[in-house]
Order: C-alpha cells, then structure tokens, then sequence
C-alpha cells in the first residue's frame, strides 16, 4: 500500500445530493491519520473520519446537512465496501487502508 | 472478521440490513424480497386491472425512478396485464427541472415507456419561475402544490389515463401521519394513509363518460409500505439513474421537523415508521370522516375510496399551507364531524329512556380547566359538496377552485408592461417599474 502506517488512504463517495456540500464532487481520495488523535493509538473510526470531511473537506457552511450530535444524520445510508455500515457496527466501524465509503442522502425529493 | 451470510440464501454475504426487522440480506435476496413486497401489496389491494392504462407520475427522483423500474419487472414478471406510461410534470424552474427531466427522457428511453411531459406554462400560463418572480419566495410552494396536483390529473385526463401512481414511500406516509397527528387533524388521516385515493367524479358529473374528464383519476401509492432507504438501496444496487436536487425554491423543505422525526426514530428503532404507518391506518379507521375502514385493502367501489385533498401543501409537505387553507381545511374538519354524527361514529349516543323519550347524551371533549377548550365554535356548517369550478371544471368544494384562485391574484398582478410607470400601480411597483428602466428597459415575464 502506498500511504505509510500511520495514514490511511480511502475512497469516499457522495450521493443522493450530499455532493453538493462537498465541491459538487461526488468521489475524493482522501488521505487521514490512522489514529485518531494521530498521536494516540486508537484506530480512526467512522466516526472520526466524518469528523475530518467536515474539518478538512466539506467548504459548505451546513455542516448539520450531514453531521448531527456527532455522527452521520440520520436519513443519510452509510455503505462501507458496498455493505450497509449497519453490518458493520455503524459508526464505530475502524477504518481500513483502501475502504471505499459512501454516504448516500435519502433525505432529498423524489 | 468474516462477512455476515445472507439470512435467506445463507450463501452470498449479506450487504443490505432491511429496517422494518433487522434482517440482513444479500442484493440478489433484497431485490426479490423487495419486489415480492411491492407486488403483495398491489394484488392484496387488488389496485391494478387487467387491461387498465397507467401514468406513473415520474419526476427524475429515486421514489418514481425505483416504481418505474419495479413496476415494468413486475408486470412483466406476473403478467398483470396493465400499460404503463410515464407523466411528468415541468414546473419551469430552472436548474432544477431540467435536469430532472433529462434523467426522466432517459428512463423513458431505458424502460421503452411513452412519457408525456406537461408544464405549468402550459397550463396555467405560468412558471414557477415567474410565478416566484411575482410573489417572491415566501409562499411559491403553495402555488406549486397546488399546481401539481391539478397537473397530474389534467395530464391523465390528456392521455385518456384513469390511473396514476405516485412513488411515495412509507416515509412519507409516516411523516404525513405524525404532521396530521401534531396538526389535530385526524379526519384527514384517512386520506393520507389510504393506499388508494381518487378525485371522485363530482356530484354533477355531467359527462361521467366524457374521456377528457378530470374529474375522475384515480391516484394510489404502491410504495406505500416501502422504506425510504429500500429505495434508495435498491436504486443504487441496480445501478438506476435518478436525479437528487433539492429545488432551489426551497432549499430548507427537506429539514421538516416532522422528517428528522421520522429518520430519529428510524435510527433508533428501524420499525418505527412502519408502525406510524400501521397506526395511521387503525386511527383513520376509528376517525369521524373516515371514508372508509380498511386502508384501502378492500372494497374497489368509488364510494369507498376516499377523496383526495385538492390542497395538499407543496414539497417538503411541512410548508406551503396558508392561513386560507387552513381555514378551508377547518370548515372541512367541521363539515366531517357533521357527516359523523349522521354515521352514528362515536360523537353521540342516543338511548331509549324508560318513558319512551329519547335521550341523548352527548359526548364532549373533556373541559381543560382555564382554558377555552371549546372556544373553537363547533357551529353548523353546511355539509362540503363537491362540485366544479366555475371557471375550470376542476374537481371543488368550492366555487372556484384553488389554483384558478391563485392565478386569479397572479393575473391580476402580471405586470403588462414593464416600461410604462403605472399610474394606478403600488409604490413599490412604481419602484420596481422604474429599476427596469433603470437595467435598461427589460421586458419583463413574457
């Protein structure tokens, strides 16, 4: 794998209108501390990573469109490698090297 | 760790987990029990007739991408022997529509379905776009909703279609029954929980067997019992193409209070909106206007079907109703409770006394100490007859409808042109008038 230990490299996909806070953009390689603090030892949840898209990549003021008490809104699916993240403990799920993580927005009109 | 098997095929990996039981399934397992699902719900409500010619009202969005998609499989599948078409309907909004539209155009295309696409401009001689020129963002979505729903039956009554089905989901349902819920209105519950709705043929149908007449569409939800998030999985597993925006009139519709409700308690515990649903259904059953009692599950005839809400609110749902509608919606609720009391529902009992003489006891909602509880005057309203508009023939209770009053106010304020100052005109139409001369002589909404 390209990224040193310390960093995780993961495809992270934007659906359903989500793209709009993200650029218009609907997939980012992004490139993230392994740890979370990157200092600790504790692995870099999904919990942590949609901490750091709004951090470091979402430029739209309304955060609360896709973070709400500190995790993903709910109305928002969350596939981790195409399975729903529910299969996979939900937010607490540790993230891997080379995961592809998509968030899809149910919450816009039909 | 190794992945989960499929609960029902115990062999592919599971990758969907269903919200209404926690079950985790494979996609091929998913996209079957889905559809199974679907086509239970339409043969159990014996909703679609050998031979019947269906519009399905296609915006573009996941919900009617994903019926269009099930419904072609399934009539195939189970030869139910009816034609599907595609009707959708162009607000004029630009940037928005559009775009829908072309995902709609490629759908048609993909499904080898015939698409009929009708707008606003055409009908009403407006767009939303203009219509957002003239009263501004603050109440567009009224004008929009109301719009809307005439435009499918208008566009069915074209096709010479009596069917149209809509992609609400059970989300929806849920959302609409905790709105009415938190709103007091039960009577409309049975409406909005009805599977099946129609616009019936009015009182003074003159040409019950006029092809054209609006007057007699039948709308129904096969979604219904569907979640959200079903759709949605099943749209992305099969790779269908919708279309996701919000419209640019209201981009804060989709954070209804009554929405994040739903997807909180969804989060928490997933069978909740199939429950709100269910519980929908049972409170229609026992409320005073209750068309009917079997949530649309039997009786085909017209007369059970309830009556679909001439003004239901724009998108989003939670906004989009004025202060008109509501009192419209008040004397409604009131005509309803009359109808009642002649159905013998609850509301009042009546006993033989010993003498012979009739008593009546009547049944009143419990006093709130303090409070004027009954300050809303349960006065006699004349029972709600439906009739047509005067001016369009549209299915009303009122003399003119709903949307021709609405566009009785937009004409009468259109400015005719924009380069003569109005004498008889507003002050601010006096101010806007002049900042087109100012940009430069712009005529304006043509």
């Amino acid at each position: 794998m390209s990224s040193s230990p310390e960093n995780l490299t993961v495809k992270v996909e934007f659906s359903g209108g989500l793209e709009l806070l993200f650029s218009n953009k609907r997939t980012h390689t992004i490139t993230l501390p392994a740890h979370t603090p990157s200092t600790s030892t504790t692995p870099t949840t999904i919990r942590d990573l949609v901490i750091y898209l709004c951090d470091e990549l979402m430029r739209d003021p309304r955060r609360d469109l896709f973070v709400l008490d500190g995790t993903v809104r709910p109305g928002i699916l969350v596939l981790i490698n195409d399975a729903d993240w529910e299969l996979e403990g939900e937010d607490a799920y540790e993230v891997k090297n080379g995961d592809s993580i998509l968030f899809v927005s149910t919450l816009h009109g039909g | 760790m190794a992945p989960k098997p499929c609960a029902l095929c115990t062999v592919n990996p599971a990758a969907i987990v269903r919200p209404k039981d926690r079950s985790a399934l494979c996609k091929p397992c998913f996209f079957n029990v889905f559809e199974t699902e679907i086509h239970h719900t339409i043969t159990s409500t014996n909703l679609f007739a050998r031979g019947e010619r269906i519009a399905i009202g296609a915006s573009g969005g996941k919900d009617s991408t994903v019926l269009a998609s099930v419904l072609k499989t399934l009539n195939e599948r189970y030869d139910y022997g009816v034609e599907l078409i595609l009707l959708s309907i162009d607000e004029g909004i630009k940037g928005y529509r559009d775009d829908s539209l072309e995902t709609v155009k490629r759908n048609a295309k993909e499904y080898g379905m015939e698409l009929t696409i009708l707008g606003y401009k055409e009908l009403y001689g407006w767009t939303m776009d203009q219509v957002v020129e003239q009263v501004g963002k603050k109440g567009n979505c009224t004008y929009c909703g109301v719009f809307r729903r005439q435009a499918l039956d208008r566009g069915a009554a074209k096709l010479g279609v009596k069917h149209v089905v809509t992609g609400h989901n059970a989300d929806d349902v849920a959302e609409t029954v905790l709105m009415n819920l938190l709103r007091g209105d039960l009577p409309r519950l049975s409406r909005t929980t009805s599977i099946v709705t129609s616009t019936p043929s009015s009182v003074a149908s003159s040409s019950p067997t006029d092809p054209a007449s609006h007057t007699n569409i039948k709308r129904s939800k096969p979604l219904k019992y569907a979640y959200e998030k079903e759709i949605v999985l099943y749209a992305l597993h099969k790779n269908l193409t919708y279309f996701s925006t919000e419209c640019i009139y209201s981009p804060e519709a989709f954070r209804g209070s009554a929405r994040a409700l739903i997807k909180n308690l969804e989060r928490v515990r997933p069978s909740a909106i199939l429950d709100v649903v269910r519980s929908g259904e049972d409170m229609a059953k026992l409320c005073p206007g209750s068309d009917e009692g079997c949530g649309g599950a039997c009786g085909s005839s017209t007369s059970a079907i309830p009556m679909a809400e001439e003004e239901e609110g724009g998108c989003g749902s939670s906004n989009g109703r004025n202060a008109g509608s509501e009192m419209a919606n008040m004397d409604r609720q009131l005509a309803q409770n009359e109808a009642a009391v002649e159905n013998e529902l609850e509301v009042e009992i009546t006993f033989h006394g010993r003498d012979g003489t009739q008593q009546k006891i009547k049944k009143q909602p419990k006093k709130i100490k303090g409070q004027a509880a009954a300050s809303v005057p349960r006065k006699a309203v004349t029972k709600q007859v439906m009739g047509k508009c005067k001016k369009c023939g549209y299915l009303s209770s009122q003399e003119v409808c709903k949307a021709c009053t609405l566009l009785e106010g937009l004409n009468k304020n259109r400015p005719k042109n924009h380069i003569e100052v109005g004498y008889d005109a507003e002050p601010e139409n006096h101010v806007r008038d002049l900042a087109g001369q100012v940009k430069g002589l712009e005529v304006g909404s043509g």
